[in-house]
């Protein structure tokens, strides 16, 4: 394979909602190009994980190097970035949008735009992407081209005359796709004799070929046994190998200016890479590094804890294993008194941890309890100083704290007029603050400024089941905000339950006590005495309820000397105590633990 | 040779433990109780009895060598319905044990028999047999629940069973079932005064389950049969308590009363984790020579069993040697059941894993357990939570 002509490049990403297509259209991109013969091509080839396959989702993004011949008799390179689509994922998407020139915008014509496409959408434009806007499934019945374009005009403002139409399920207009990128977007500019200005746009660990590292070369040319160097950590490599994916790895001599490719070489972690960094060559360095770089900062935490205690070593191996492979993911031993030994993660969000949390539970076949999902509060102390508290367990006493800080995000949701109200009252009732309500035809945008702490509770679950799925949901975090905010303290039979005690605004205390107890009542099993079960602040106890001691239960006749039966029903519940966690005199199921950590409102 | 060896074996000194009885399950119904959920089964044609005998005999033949050379205490015709058997098949059947196993001179032989007229009028050919004692399947003494509970018999009959019986037998028992749908604790305690009333030494109360399979457990899923709650069928347990300890016919076992003296020694076996010969379809039972314990389970199917017998000279299907750990298990659960309990030393001589103090002291506290030396009691606040009280102590 041989280096490309500048003015014969193309990159360009694909922005979508979830389920839109994106997937489906790269795929056919790829077939019709010949990057796969039709033996290699699996569904959705740039969904590598199974997880990421059987979602629907992209975790990580992927790139691939396409080679089209075009209308006007030129071979073109085609370079696409496949970004994630979700919000947890907004610092990599941005990256990944800084590395490429255009995008298509893909929205599905049966269901209209959604508050992800326009998420992804704005961020496109911020980019300076031009942007070719794509209907797919125009096969289905369902589908309103004409409605959608309107759609992608009031909301988005884009001009949609010459939107195409496709259908990437059966292949019908790809054609006039490639066609587009061709002559629709514009060719990388950048100077080939210019000090090498690459952006990294992601990187991941490969059992055989070690730490791989995805770039944009902007400007210079990157070559094999150079000498690179991240100008944001300062580190220095030296550059093994430089290729292209087709999807499939192709090793080539260098990579210039507008080429998206790969590196590897000496970097023994991904965690030394950093999504958005600039690299540059050590002996001949650009004068300014690539405006946008951040490091990744997780803002979910919860506790992981393995269901059987005998696990925790190959947790913490797993988890290792996983971090090799994303860097945005943290986690530090934690002990619970309920729960045993186990870990306090960090997320970028509530999908990546329970990406994180599938992944634990399948590739390395790990049973586990999360904790409350929890944010960062900022602590401001009497004394001056400031503590960044995750964990409810850490709550300092709070005659020592000046004030709570939590973080607010702006939300955006849309959904179908019907459910518009069950949705406002939810966002009413989760403390959030209304920014805008509009309509787009039939369907209600509204914007909420929302307490992250309420979001991570099962926001988004909530808000599928009342609107049957429809409504969808995008936000950003914007500031960090003064809150009554108190520690409510869950106690059974007396003791404390750790795991159980949360922050929560004082004005939900009691709705939120109230319901963990009743809660609780449900998932404990009767004991032979009474078990009282309290929500509290501090000493104040906000809620109870009590577990009634077993009254009856029924030894059942001994069917002629039939011991056996009884004795496997025993060993049963040898193996259900097994499972049960012990508090004081009382046992508490794991999954009380569980269930009661998903308690909706 | 102690060793490793001892850990799958049966201490010495417990073979004789608890004592040697003889079950014989005849598994053939006119009817199937809508409650039941035992080894019955109902026919179309009558079966052969002649050839169920020949079997009988032979798998007998087969399970002497099982269990060594023993002297049995009792024996325990059970069902299905074995008062559908002639007496003649009873008496060569009883003949058939006697040539595998001396009987004791005092041996208790038992037959369970339902309370209706024809059955009736087998009694005194049973006592010809050599039975010298009845448990009778009364279930209720109101016409109403009787049909409810799919039973044959009125109460006029199922009373006038239980006073033939009384003449023939030297000891007879009747079973009862409470805690059916919608019994209250008034009416119960008038119909178990009533039960006391017709002199019998032993009863056998039951609380009323929904067992898997049943017609009851259709029922009950489709929400069509309301069994009491727990507070109510505890009033009820209550009632039962205190009626029969009045009538000088206390629990002896969870379910089943007596004057003293007069327990079920048949059923003690068992409960006192002694050795039992299991014969007939579906049958259990714990049969040890040299030291070990084995659980036996036989073809449940009745012509399967036949056929097997007759092919292979046993129905047996399965036959394990019990780890000592299970046989500590296995007489925990069975003896806690005894209001006697057990002896804990036992318990650790068969293998079992010392039980916490911890756990023993948190249910005494709670009033439902006490230890006196070595022995283990439930005590009357824990037999009506029985199963959670041994789930507290054992799992």
């Amino acid at each position: 394979m041989t280096a490309t002509a500048q003015k014969n490049i193309r990159n360009f990403s694909i922005v979508a909602h979830i389920d839109h297509g994106k997937s489906t259209l790269a795929d056919r991109l790829i077939q019709l190009t010949g990057g796969l013969s039709e033996r290699e091509m699996s569904e959705q080839v740039l969904d590598n994980m199974d997880i990421e396959r059987e979602r629907g989702i992209t975790i990580k993004a992927q790139t691939v190097r396409l080679s089209y011949k075009a209308l006007d008799g030129e071979t073109y390179t085609l370079n696409l970035i496949d970004t994630p689509g979700h919000v947890d994922f907004a610092y990599e998407v941005s990256r990944s949008l800084a590395a490429v020139e255009g995008s298509l915008l893909v929205v599905d014509a049966s269901q209209g735009v959604e508050a992800q496409t326009l998420a992804n959408v704005y961020q496109a434009i911020d980019n300076n992407h031009d942007i070719v806007p794509v209907l797919n499934k125009i096969d289905l019945p369902a589908a309103e081209p004409e409605k959608v374009k309107a759609q992608i005009e009031d909301v988005i403002g884009l001009d949609a005359s010459n939107a195409i139409g496709i259908s990437a399920k059966t292949g019908l207009n790809i054609d006039q796709v490639l066609e587009a990128i061709v002559t629709r977007l514009p060719a990388p500019m950048g100077d080939r004799d210019a000090p090498l200005k690459a952006l990294l746009v992601d990187s991941w660990y490969d059992t055989y070929l070690g730490v791989v590292v995805l770039v944009r070369i902007i400007d210079g040319v990157l070559k094999k046994n150079m000498r690179i160097k991240m100008m944001g950590s300062g580190a220095v490599y030296d550059v093994d190998r430089v290729g292209v994916f087709t999807p499939k790895l192709v090793v080539m001599d260098h990579l210039g200016p507008g080429e998206i490719g790969f590196l590897t070489g000496s970097i023994k972690e991904v965690a030394d890479t950093r999504v958005g960094d600039t690299i540059t060559e050590e002996k001949k360095p650009t004068a300014e590094a690539l405006p946008g770089f951040k490091p990744a900062q997780p803002v979910v935490f919860c506790g992981l804890f393995p269901v059987d205690a005998a696990d925790f070593e190959d947790l913490r191996a797993a988890m290792g294993k996983l971090r090799l492979n994303d860097a945005s993911f943290s986690f530090e031993m934690e002990t619970s008194a309920a729960l045993g030994f186990g870990f306090r993660c960090g997320f970028l969000g509530l999908l990546h941890l329970e990406i994180i949390q599938e992944r634990l539970e399948r590739e390395f076949n790990l049973d586990l309890i999360a904790t409350a999902p929890s944010v960062i509060y900022q602590m401001e102390m009497i004394d001056g100083s400031t503590i960044d508290m995750h964990n409810p367990a850490d709550m300092p006493d709070v005659v020592k704290i000046k004030e709570i800080r939590e973080p607010w995000i702006r939300a955006t949701i849309m959904t179908p007029d019907d459910y518009l109200g069950s949705v406002l009252k939810l966002c009413q009732d989760r403390r959030g603050n209304q920014i805008e309500l509009t309509y787009v035809g039939a369907r209600a945008m509204v914007t909420y400024d929302l307490p992250l702490n309420e979001v991570v509770f099962d926001f988004y679950d909530r808000l599928k089941s009342i609107s049957k799925g429809y409504a969808s949901f995008d936000y950003n975090i914007t500031d960090y905000r003064e809150g009554d905010l108190v520690k409510m303290s869950i106690l059974v039979n007396g003791e404390p339950v750790d795991a159980l005690s949360m922050l929560v605004h004082r004005t939900r205390a009691e709705h939120r006590g109230r319901a963990m107890c009743e809660k609780l009542k449900e998932l404990i099993p009767q004991h032979l005495f009474n078990i009282p079960i309290q929500a509290a602040l501090g000493a104040k106890v906000i809620a109870r309820e009590t577990i009634k001691a077993l009254r009856k239960d029924v030894t059942a006749k001994c069917y002629g000397g039939d011991v056996s039966r009884k004795r496997k029903l025993l060993d049963k519940q040898k193996e259900g105590k097994k499972k049960m966690r012990q508090f004081g005199k009382v046992e508490i199921p794991q999954e009380a633990f569980i269930a009661a950590l998903k308690m909706d409102d | 040779m102690a060793g490793t060896a001892m850990l799958d074996t049966m201490p010495a000194d417990d073979a004789s433990a608890g004592g040697f009885g003889v079950y014989v399950h005849w598994p053939f119904c006119r009817a199937k109780c809508p409650y039941c959920d035992f080894n019955s089964h109902v026919r179309q044609s009558p079966p052969d009895q002649a050839r169920f005998v020949a079997a009988f005999r032979r798998e007998i033949t087969h399970t002497r060598a099982l269990t060594g050379p023993r002297t049995a205490g009792s024996v325990f015709f059970g069902g299905g319905t074995p008062s559908l058997m002639a007496p003649e098949t009873v008496a060569a059947i009883l003949d058939a044990i006697r040539e595998a196993w001396p009987l004791a001179a005092d041996a208790e032989i038992t037959l369970e028999a339902n309370p209706t007229s024809v059955e009736a009028e087998r009694f005194r050919g049973y006592r010809a047999a050599g039975v010298n004692r009845v448990s009778l399947g009364v279930q209720a003494l109101d016409d109403a629940q009787l049909k409810a509970l799919g039973r044959m018999h009125s109460v006029d009959e199922a009373l006038k069973a239980v006073a033939l019986a009384r003449s023939v037998f030297d000891r007879v028992s009747f079973d009862l079932i409470y805690a059916r749908p919608g019994q209250n604790p008034q009416d119960w305690a008038r119909e178990l005064s009533r039960a006391i009333d017709q002199g019998c030494e032993h009863l056998s109360l039951y609380q009323l389950t929904i067992e898997a399979g049943t017609a009851f457990e259709k029922l009950y899923s489709a929400g069509k049969l309301i069994i009491p709650d727990d507070d109510h069928a505890r009033a009820l347990w209550d009632v039962t308590q205190e009626v029969t300890a009045a009538c000088g016919l206390p629990a002896y076992e969870i379910s089943n009363h007596a004057r003293p003296g007069a327990e079920a020694r048949h059923n003690l076996v068992y409960w006192r984790y002694g050795l039992y010969a299991g014969i007939g379809p579906g049958a259990h039972g714990r049969v040890g020579t040299s030291g070990e314990r084995r659980a036996t389970v036989t073809e449940r199917n009745p012509e399967a069993w036949l056929a097997k017998v007759e092919a292979d000279g046993h129905g047996i299907l399965s036959e394990e040697v019990l780890s000592r750990p299970d046989q500590a298990d296995e007489m925990l659960l069975m003896g806690l059941r005894l209001t006697e309990g057990v002896d804990l030393a036992r318990h650790a001589r068969l293998g079992g894993a010392p039980i916490a103090p911890a756990r023993i002291a948190a249910l005494a506290d709670e009033g439902l357990v006490a230890l006196e030396g070595q022995r283990l009691r439930v005590l009357p606040a824990g037999f009506p939570v029985l199963n959670a009280v041994i789930a507290a102590l054992a799992a």
